[in-house]
């Protein structure tokens, strides 16, 4: 069980959970017995930190000076378990992720868990410990967390849904609205890693790939880009569902300004664009889960990318395009062809419960 | 990408923008139909018309399956549906075509209608074959490219004997549409459609080959050039319609030859004979009845369609009357002359068919190329402006 004597909860004498054979059952969401010891035996193991040991409700910690950020995010992927991650490690990374966007650091995690009736408790275990190591190697830990479980039939397995808190640096201020003409547009890697894991990974799909989901917390790429290039930073934001293509559109329109990108510019690996080939996908419209877009000024743009491929998950950073006066607020492309069109938003599901 | 990225080439593609530049006659103007919707798709998602002289016009032709299904086969599908004995299987870009009446495959499937998405007709047999409870109907639909795996679903069902698997029939036939545009009223007698060439199917030939075409070339006296999807294989193509033009001949030329024959894939039109005949005439959108340009179930194959076994009887559906699809599909007006485009019509809220399909001439229009009308509109305002002041 755990090193940590604090976790164990005393007074309840608990049968050992039947990991190997198991399944949550409609008693592991009844308040009872049966969910201290789920709640013991699985999440409290894979989390183990002193919040958590507590036993509240809740849990408190102080507050520092100056400005939070905070944040809320649901899993519901499909598969849970992915070339490259699962839901659980994506749920730490996404909701880091969200807050890292702002510049801030990140100080502590929720999680709550709607398990379907009949769930593996192996696979519930292999996603909580999953998501507590992913936590651990952030720095971040999941400090509070809810169980409630459903008849069979009413989910799909697991479902997560989380919060996160962090702390905004003094003085910076990322926000959508901030790109001005002139601005450039920095992307930390290649494009559409995400989507096509996962896709391959469906069962009526079909095909076998050697790519994995760039699932990544980038909270440490972006605390260097803040740390070296803050005042020069207008914004950042993690192309997720839709794509590079839905990110740029949103700022585009959040800032009233048009974006001018070069399809040759833009990273994305022989494989997923192989992949999205056969799959009558667009790399630009695919679903990343470890990178960033970042518009900066043009002057420290160059500062700002050697900063960025100076961390391993930005290695592939590159400049893709410039930000310019458009009423429209289009998002236009040079293609690699030699014409012109649109980046526009997504319509319709390309490709639904990415993450 | 190998494979791919050579027919992607920027570098050879302006190469070739320059030779068509330098061997149109500038008193003539160029008026192309890339018939498929696959044409449209890459002239718009690669900007080509940006690489062509003005004197070039491409027309986007009614060649996107999903455009020229009737709004009244679209109903059927959606009352298929509804029936709670039924399964629907449908490739994935059916489901937000409205039907009349704003109803759609998806509103339906909200709605509690069992309706899966398939990527291949053998996914339907699986599903049939899994679930021998459930009737399970693939709505088919599609020109010659995919008719072949169609009849390959067919042959399969009755060899597995499986008795719970259907097939809503929508295949229809290029060649047949092509001559009915030729001889359209707007071609022949108003004049409102000038064609003088036609970029012919690119994956419907390698199906059925070169041959089809001889025909209504001849007659009408109209170039035809086969062509790969890539954007160089239509920029190709687009140099030997010009060619063809300016030396005043009316051929029908190969330029996809890494995949299209002369007779084609014998055995998928085989197994599409066995399985399918030709319908007397089919109504498409845009076009209406089309005499002999639409395929259906063999009586010998009656047990396997949809139509028959659930007493399908289309009821004609009108589309909105400020609906411009079937002027547009029939090259008679462009995205942007229609009132509904990108105000009531947009791919979230289509009102048409066009707008649909990434395919669609709208959708590709919309989605890739309407800076440009804005861009000329704006030019113009400018062109007045200084007009005024001077």
């Amino acid at each position: 069980m755990n090193a940590n004597p604090k976790l164990e909860i005393p007074r309840l004498k608990f049968r050992k959970l039947d990991i190997k054979d198991g399944r949550v059952d409609l008693s592991h969401g009844s308040g009872g017995r049966a969910m201290a010891q789920l709640i013991a035996g699985i999440f409290h193991e894979a989390f183990a930190n002193e919040w958590l040991a507590q036993g509240n409700d809740q849990s408190v910690f102080s507050v520092p000076a100056g400005r939070m950020a905070m944040t809320t995010d649901a899993y519901v992927v499909s598969p849970l378990f992915f070339p490259g991650g699962d839901i659980g490690s994506l749920a730490v990374h996404g909701t880091i992720n969200d807050l890292a966007m702002s510049g801030a650091r990140p100080l502590y995690l929720s999680a709550s868990f709607i398990l379907e009736e009949g769930f593996p408790l192996a696979d519930l275990q292999r996603i909580a410990r999953s998501m507590g190591e992913a936590s651990r190697a952030a720095g971040v830990p999941v400090i509070t967390g809810d169980t409630k479980v459903v008849e069979r039939g009413k989910a799909d397995g697991v479902f997560i849904t989380t919060a996160g808190v962090g702390l905004v640096p003094a003085g910076l201020h990322l926000s959508g609205d901030r790109a001005r003409p002139g601005d450039v547009v920095i992307v930390s890697g290649s494009m559409g890693d995400h989507g096509v894991a996962i896709m391959s990974s469906r069962q009526n799909l079909e095909f076998e790939t050697l790519i994995v989901s760039d699932s990544a917390a980038l909270h440490e790429l972006t605390a260097a880009m803040v740390a070296n290039c803050g005042p020069s930073i207008r914004l950042m934001r993690d192309p997720t569902r839709g794509g590079l293509a839905a990110t740029l559109n949103e700022i585009a329109h959040q800032s009233r300004v048009g974006v001018r990108i070069e399809e040759d510019a833009i990273p994305v690996k022989p494989e997923v664009a192989a992949a999205c080939e056969l799959l009558g996908l667009d790399p630009l419209y695919v679903a990343n889960e470890g990178k960033l877009v970042v518009f900066a000024a043009p002057e420290d743009a160059q500062r700002l990318l050697a900063v960025m491929r100076a961390h391993p998950l930005g290695r592939d950073a590159a400049i893709i395009g410039v930000v310019v006066e458009d009423s429209h607020h289009f998002v236009q492309m040079t293609t690699a062809f030699g014409g012109g069109r649109i980046v526009d938003w997504l319509s319709g599901e390309q490709l639904p419960r990415i993450c | 990408m190998k494979y791919v990225d050579e027919y992607r080439d920027g570098k050879l593609a302006r190469a070739i923008a320059a030779t068509i530049a330098a061997e149109v006659r500038p008193e003539l103007s160029y008026r192309f139909m890339e018939f498929c919707g696959g044409h449209t798709h890459a002239i718009s998602r690669y900007g080509i018309e940006d690489l062509l002289p003005a004197n070039v016009r491409m027309i986007h032709g009614p060649g996107c399956p999903v455009c020229v299904l009737p709004v009244g086969r679209m109903d059927d599908a959606i009352k298929l549906a509804r029936r709670p004995d039924i399964t629907l299987c449908t490739y994935g870009d059916l489901m937000r075509v409205p039907g009349s009446q704003g109803s759609s495959l998806l509103k339906a499937k909200a709605a509690g209608a069992d309706i899966r998405m398939v990527y291949s007709t053998l996914d339907a047999v699986r599903i049939a074959q899994a679930e021998p409870e459930r009737s399970v109907v693939f709505f088919a639909i599609g020109f010659e490219t995919t008719t072949p795996p169609t009849a390959m679903a067919v042959l399969a069902a009755e060899q597995k004997g499986l008795r719970n698997f259907f097939v809503f029939c929508n295949h229809v036939l290029t060649p047949a549409a092509i001559q009915n545009i030729l001889e359209s009223p707007d071609v022949r007698l108003l004049g409102n459609v000038r064609i003088d060439g036609f970029v012919g199917p690119a994956h419907v030939s390698t199906v059925i080959g070169t041959r089809p075409y001889h025909g209504f070339a001849a007659e009408f006296e109209k170039p035809v050039v086969i062509a790969g999807f890539e954007p160089l294989d239509v920029m190709q193509a687009i140099l030997m319609l010009v060619r063809q033009v300016n030396s005043g001949r009316h051929e029908v030329e190969n330029q996809y030859i890494r995949a299209v024959t002369v007779d084609g894939n014998l055995k998928a039109q085989d197994f599409v004979a066995r399985v399918f005949e030709p319908r007397d005439s089919f109504e498409w959108r845009g076009l209406g009845l089309v005499p002999d340009s639409a395929l259906r179930l063999r009586e010998a194959y009656a047990r396997y369609d949809a139509e028959k076994v659930f007493a399908i009887e289309t009821i004609q559906a009108e589309d909105n009357p400020a609906c411009e699809c079937g002027a547009i599909l029939r090259g008679v007006k462009k995205p942007a002359d229609c009132k509904l485009f990108g105000t009531l019509c947009t791919p979230e809220t289509p009102m048409g068919s066009c707008m649909v399909s990434s395919e669609g001439s709208c959708a590709a229009h919309w989605t890739y190329g309407r800076f440009r009308d804005y861009a000329r509109s704006e030019a113009q305002g400018h062109e007045f402006e200084q007009k005024a002041a001077s």
